[in-house]
């Protein structure tokens, strides 16, 4: 519950973000991250809210090994919480 | 037997060279940190279900020294969710007040029954992603919507933050939010402790900082390694935290600096505190956790669930484990859990016994997945 998915933002209209998460958009709320974000920014995310700006060489490995996971063992314990934190999103 | 028990799956590092050279690391340093420290075990706690899931998933105590010790301890908020709050959360359902909640809390019983136990004899319950599919669920709702919330304070500030942005009428919040920092205190002065340094959940200090954890670190002369949550960052983090212990060095080390500052993410923890408040409260397993949980400060008062159903009480019942579950013990770090009778033997993802079994941050639940340390040790 505490995993946390980085995606990248794609668009910012006040505080809700459009997040790309595998190119599947979704919106996250910013109320709670502690720096400006935009366009092309990567947020780490969780249970639906940015939490903060990561520098995008991280966001990316990260994502690299998730989709993997998710790819190779989707009925995985993290493949799961991973699908939860998306499954949090509201759908754009 | 899952296909991640494979080693050739497991062992699958975003920089293989760099894993073994942390591993090749980790052997010298704890020869040096044994001589130091004059003991012939070391133990490095760590508190947090996602730590547990790379560590069993990647095999990463295969890469470690027989000798050290990777425990986990109370990382799981589902699982130190105390029996009396899930009686509070179902007494609610039972009353007719539909309850929303994460996945891993339905399932969990309290001293009776689970929120899964009640819907299926037709209580209201939803399960949810997120505290604002809770809110919706209340917007399209004419009926009271509860918010049983769980999560340590990364999760709680989220529900903090649903409160701040407005909620409708007939909201509430049932809390049974948990701060991590004084379960780690209450864990690091039990008697006879073994445990020589902490690894600290990187997202719960995404939200508070590192600096929370000085005077831990002070307190009982032991280093605090904040760590993320890639296979090489928790290599990364014991390679650290063993260095620390060698040089007896107790001061907090922040090796997730992606995410995690000094000060922590200063708007989050405002929104959290302006919500919430910590009160002292009991942790399943774990017994009295001083200013381990976070409740709706008075100024909620108003959205409290606990006010405005104060009648809507559980029966008092004195909570007690299932027999032969040792869930407390394991959540300290003083079992594994294949030291459970119950382990895979009656207490299965599937059926579970403990609390342990059901949520994915549990350490039986991640140990069923993942084979534990005998398939582990077998793939060294």
């Amino acid at each position: 519950m505490c995993l946390g998915v980085p995606g990248l933002v794609v668009a910012v209209d006040g505080n809700v973000a459009t997040v790309d998460f595998w190119g599947v958009c979704k919106q996250v709320l910013l109320d709670v991250v502690d720096m400006p974000v935009s366009p092309g920014d990567y947020v780490l995310n969780h249970v639906g809210f940015a939490i903060r700006r990561i520098p995008p060489e991280d966001a990316r490995a990260t994502l690299e090994l998730y989709a993997q996971i998710l790819h190779d063992e989707p009925q995985d314990l993290m493949a799961q919480d991973i699908r939860g934190e998306v499954a949090a999103m509201r759908a754009r | 037997m899952s296909a991640s028990a494979d080693p050739s799956l497991r062992l699958r590092y975003r920089d293989p060279v760099r894993a073994r050279q942390l591993s090749a690391a980790l052997v010298e340093l704890v020869g040096e940190a044994l001589v130091a420290t004059r003991s012939e075990r070391l133990a490095v706690m760590h508190v947090c279900g996602s730590h547990e899931q790379a560590i069993a998933k990647f095999g990463l105590r295969s890469l470690v020294p027989d000798t050290l010790d990777v425990i986990m301890g109370p990382g799981c908020p589902v699982c130190v969710t105390d029996m009396p709050e899930i009686d509070e959360a179902v007494a609610l359902a039972d009353h007719g007040i539909t309850v929303a909640t994460y996945g891993d809390m339905y399932r969990v019983r309290g001293s009776g029954r689970s929120l899964a136990d009640a819907h299926a004899e037709g209580a209201p319950v939803e399960v949810v992603y997120s505290v604002s599919n809770a809110v919706e669920l209340a917007r399209a709702s004419v009926g009271e919507v509860v918010f049983f919330a769980c999560g340590f304070e990364t999760t709680a500030v989220t529900t903090a933050a649903a409160l701040l942005a407005g909620v409708p009428e007939n909201f509430s919040v049932l809390s049974a939010h948990k701060y991590v920092l004084p379960a780690m205190d209450v864990v690091a002065q039990l008697p006879d402790s073994r445990i020589a340094a902490f690894l600290a959940a990187g997202h719960a200090a995404t939200i508070t900082g590192s600096a929370i954890f000085e005077s831990l670190a002070q307190r009982y002369n032991m280093p605090v390694v904040v760590a993320g949550f890639e296979p090489l960052d928790v290599l990364a983090a014991l390679v650290k935290a063993v260095e620390a212990i060698r040089d007896s060095d107790a001061r907090v080390f922040n090796l997730y600096p992606r995410c995690v500052t000094y000060a922590g993410n200063l708007p989050a923890q405002e929104c959290l505190w302006q919500v919430f408040e910590c009160q002292d409260g009991d942790w399943r397993g774990i017994a009295s956790v001083p200013s381990g949980n976070i409740r709706l400060r008075s100024e909620w008062r108003a959205y409290d669930a606990r006010h405005r159903f104060a009648s809507v009480r559980p029966k008092a019942v004195a909570p007690a484990e299932p027999d032969a579950c040792i869930c407390g013990t394991i959540m300290i770090g003083r079992a594994n859990p294949v030291d459970c009778a119950l382990f895979k033997a009656g207490c299965t993802p599937q059926d579970p016994i403990g609390a342990c079994m059901v949520s994915s941050e549990g350490t039986c639940r991640i140990w069923h997945e993942y084979g534990g340390i005998p398939v582990l040790q077998a793939a060294r």
